[in-house]
C-alpha cells in the first residue's frame, strides 16, 4: 500500500535495540586478521636485495646495512605508506609481514618515522645506525623485538 | 520569452556546504526556475595520468587505486586488463572470478552508498542512516577478504592477490543473505514511500534520445531505457560465464535512477553467489614479467557510477609512456544541464547527486583553447597561480597584508 512513514516501523523497532555503532575508543574496534596493518620487518629474515624498495609506490621503506656483517635494518615512513603490502609480496624472504596494528597516529612527524634497527654482529665495529636516534625507535609503536 | 533582466546568476561551489567535492555550478534562474547551467571542473586535478609515467606497472597498479575512492578496483582493475593485454598474458579462471567477485562487491558498497547520499540530498536521513549501516556488511567483508575497508589492492599483474578459503566464502554467502534480505526492504521502501516518490519523480528527466546523443554511461542511462552494460556487452572478467541480467528503468529521472541502483544490487547477490559456487580450481595468477613490452591497449569496465575508459601504451620498460583515464562522471556531467532545463533550484543537489558523481576521479589536465579550435594554452602550476592571484586582486580580494601578519604570527 502507497502511504507515507513506511520506516516508521524499523525507526519502533530499533527504539529498544543497542546502537549499530562502537563506542571507540572506549571499545576496541576488531579488525580481521588479515587486516593490512603495520608492517612488521624481521631482520634475520632479509637478505638485503632490496625488491622492497623497488616495488614500494610510495617510497616508504628503506632498507640500510648494519656494520660490516650482511645485517639489515629497515625504515618506515609510516606517514608517507599507504599500506598497501607490495612490499610483503615482492619480498621472496619472508622478512616482512602485515599486522594489525591500525592505531598509528602521532602527535609529531618525527614519530612517524619507525625504526625496525638490528644489531651489528659484536665482532664488527659498533656503528650506529646512520637514521636513527635511538629515542626515536622508542616513542615509535612497539618494536617487534621487543 | 524570460526577460534577461530578471535573469539572477547564482554560483554553487566551488566550496560549498552542500557539495562534497569541489566543482563550480553557475545557474542562472528565472524566480525559482532553472533558465541555464554552466559547469565548470578542474579544482581537483592531481596529475595522475602525469605521475604515473614516472612510475613502474606495479606502482602504477596502486596510484590508479586512488584514482577514485569509491570505485578503486574498478580503476585498478581497467588499468590492468590493459597491461595484461599489452603483455600477451593470460589471467587463470579462478583469478578472473576472483576479480569479480571483488567487483561486484564493491558494486554493492558503492551504491549502498549512493542510497544514503541520494536519500540525504532529499532531507530523508532516516534511509541514509540505516543504508550506512547495512553498508558496513559488505565493508567488513571486504576488510575481511583483502584486509582494508576501500583501497582493497586485490589485484596483481596477471591475475588476483587474495584467495578465499572456505570460512570465508561461508562469511560471504551469510552476509549476502542479511544484505539481501535488507535490499528487499528498501525496494519496498522505493516503491510505496509516497513522499519519496513524489520527490523523485520528475526530477532531473533525460529522454532515451538525449542519453544516446550526449553518451551517458551507467545506472544513470540505463534508468532511461538505454541498456548498455560493459560487463555484457564487452566481457572481461568472469562475466562471460556468469548469468546475470542488466537492469533498466523507464522512468528517465532520479526516481528510475533510484530503481535501477536498488535493482542492480540483487543482481550482484545472484553474480557472487555463483561466483562462490562455480569458483573454478588452480592458480590465481599468472606470473607477470617487470618489462611489458612496446604496445597499447583500450579496456572496458562496468564500475558502478558506469563504463570507465583506461589507455595504456607501453614502450617495453617498467614504466607506461601514456595512461589515459576516462572516468565515467567525465561523460554522465555532461547530461546533468540537459536534466536540469526547467527544474527548480532545490531540484539540483539531487539531480547532481543522482549521477553519482566523482569530481576529482573526473579532473585532467586543463587546456584552454579558443572555441574555433585555435590558439590553445596551457597554464603552467606557476602561471596558474600567478593567474589566480592577479585575477583576484582585480577583483578586490587581496590576501598580501593577511599573508604577511599570518608570517609574522607564524614566527
Ligand atoms: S625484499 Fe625482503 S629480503 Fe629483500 S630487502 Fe626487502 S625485506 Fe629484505
Ligand atoms: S605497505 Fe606499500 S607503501 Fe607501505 S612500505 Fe609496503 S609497499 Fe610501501
Amino acid at each position: 500500500m502507497k502511504k507515507p512513514g513506511k520506516m516508521l516501523a524499523e525507526l519502533l523497532r530499533h527504539v529498544t535495540k543497542r546502537p549499530a555503532t562502537t563506542q571507540y575508543p572506549f571499545k576496541k574496534i576488531d579488525v580481521p586478521a588479515t587486516y593490512r596493518g603495520r608492517i612488521v620487518f624481521i631482520s634475520e629474515n632479509c637478505i638485503g636485495c632490496k625488491l622492497c624498495m623497488r616495488d614500494c609506490p610510495a617510497s616508504a621503506i628503506t632498507i640500510n646495512k648494519v656494520g660490516e656483517e650482511k645485517i639489515f635494518e629497515a625504515v618506515f615512513d609510516l606517514d608517507k605508506c599507504i599500506y598497501c603490502a607490495q612490499c610483503v609480496l615482492s619480498c621472496n624472504k619472508k622478512a616482512l609481514m602485515t599486522s594489525t596494528d591500525f592505531e598509528l597516529a602521532q602527535i609529531t612527524r618525527k614519530n612517524l618515522r619507525m625504526v625496525y634497527d638490528a644489531k651489528p654482529k659484536p665482532p664488527a665495529p659498533p656503528k650506529e645506525p646512520v637514521v636513527a636516534p635511538p629515542a626515536d625507535a622508542g616513542a615509535a609503536p612497539a618494536s617487534p623485538q621487543a | 520569452m524570460v526577460n534577461p533582466e530578471k535573469i539572477v546568476k547564482i554560483p554553487i561551489g566551488p566550496q560549498h556546504p552542500a557539495l562534497k567535492e569541489p566543482a563550480c555550478f553557475t545557474v542562472s534562474l528565472n524566480g525559482e526556475k532553472l533558465v541555464d547551467l554552466d559547469l565548470r571542473l578542474g579544482y581537483n586535478h592531481r596529475g595522475v595520468e602525469k605521475a604515473a609515467e614516472g612510475r613502474t606497472y606495479t606502482q602504477n597498479m596502486y596510484l590508479f587505486e586512488r584514482v577514485c575512492g569509491i570505485c578503486s578496483h574498478s580503476h585498478a582493475t581497467c588499468f590492468i586488463q590493459c597491461v595484461e593485454e599489452v603483455a600477451g598474458l593470460e589471467v587463470p579462471p579462478r583469478g578472473r572470478f576472483l576479480r569479480t567477485l571483488i567487483g561486484e562487491l564493491e558494486r554493492i558498497h558503492s551504491h549502498f552508498l549512493w542510497l544514503g547520499v541520494a536519500a540525504h540530498e532529499i532531507g530523508f536521513d532516516t534511509l541514509l542512516m540505516y543504508s550506512w549501516r547495512d553498508r558496513e556488511v559488505v565493508m567488513d567483508l571486504l576488510a575481511m577478504l583483502t584486509g582494508n575497508r576501500v583501497n582493497y589492492a586485490a589485484n596483481v599483474i596477471g591475475g588476483a592477490k587474495h584467495d578465499v578459503t572456505d570460512e570465508q566464502k561461508a562469511a560471504i554467502l551469510k552476509a549476502v543473505d542479511t544484505l539481501e534480505e535488507r535490499t528487499k526492504y528498501y525496494i519496498e521502501v522505493a516503491s510505496e514511500e509516497t513522499t519519496l516518490i513524489a520527490r523523485l519523480s520528475n526530477v532531473g528527466r533525460i529522454s532515451l534520445e538525449d542519453v544516446k546523443r550526449l553518451g551517458t554511461v551507467g545506472p544513470t542511462a540505463r534508468a532511461s531505457g538505454l541498456s548498455q552494460d560493459a560487463r555484457r556487452d564487452d566481457p572481461y572478467a568472469a562475466y562471460k560465464e556468469v548469468p546475470f541480467s542488466v537492469i533498466t528503468d523507464t522512468h528517465c529521472d532520479v526516481y528510475g535512477r533510484t530503481l535501477v541502483r536498488v535493482g542492480e544490487l540483487m543482481e550482484s547477490y545472484k553474480i557472487i553467489r555463483y561466483v562462490l559456487q562455480n569458483l573454478p580450481d588452480g592458480p590465481i595468477a599468472a606470473k607477470a614479467p617487470r618489462k611489458i613490452p612496446a604496445g597499447e591497449a583500450v579496456s572496458r569496465y562496468e564500475a558502478p557510477r558506469g563504463e570507465d575508459v583506461h589507455y595504456v601504451r607501453g614502450n617495453g620498460t617498467e614504466k607506461p609512456e601514456r595512461v589515459r583515464v576516462r572516468a565515467p562522471t567525465m561523460v554522465n556531467l555532461l547530461s546533468v544541464p540537459k536534466m536540469l532545463e526547467g527544474n527548480n533550484l532545490a531540484d539540483v543537489p539531487i539531480t547532481v547527486a543522482a549521477i553519482d558523481p566523482c569530481f576529482s576521479c573526473t579532473d585532467r589536465a586543463i587546456r584552454v583553447a579558443d572555441a574555433d579550435g585555435g590558439n590553445a594554452q596551457v597554464f603552467s602550476w606557476e602561471e596558474s597561480r600567478r593567474f589566480g592571484i592577479d585575477w583576484y586582486r582585480k577583483n578586490g580580494v587581496d590576501f598580501t597584508d593577511v599573508n604577511k601578519r599570518l608570517a609574522q604570527r607564524l614566527k
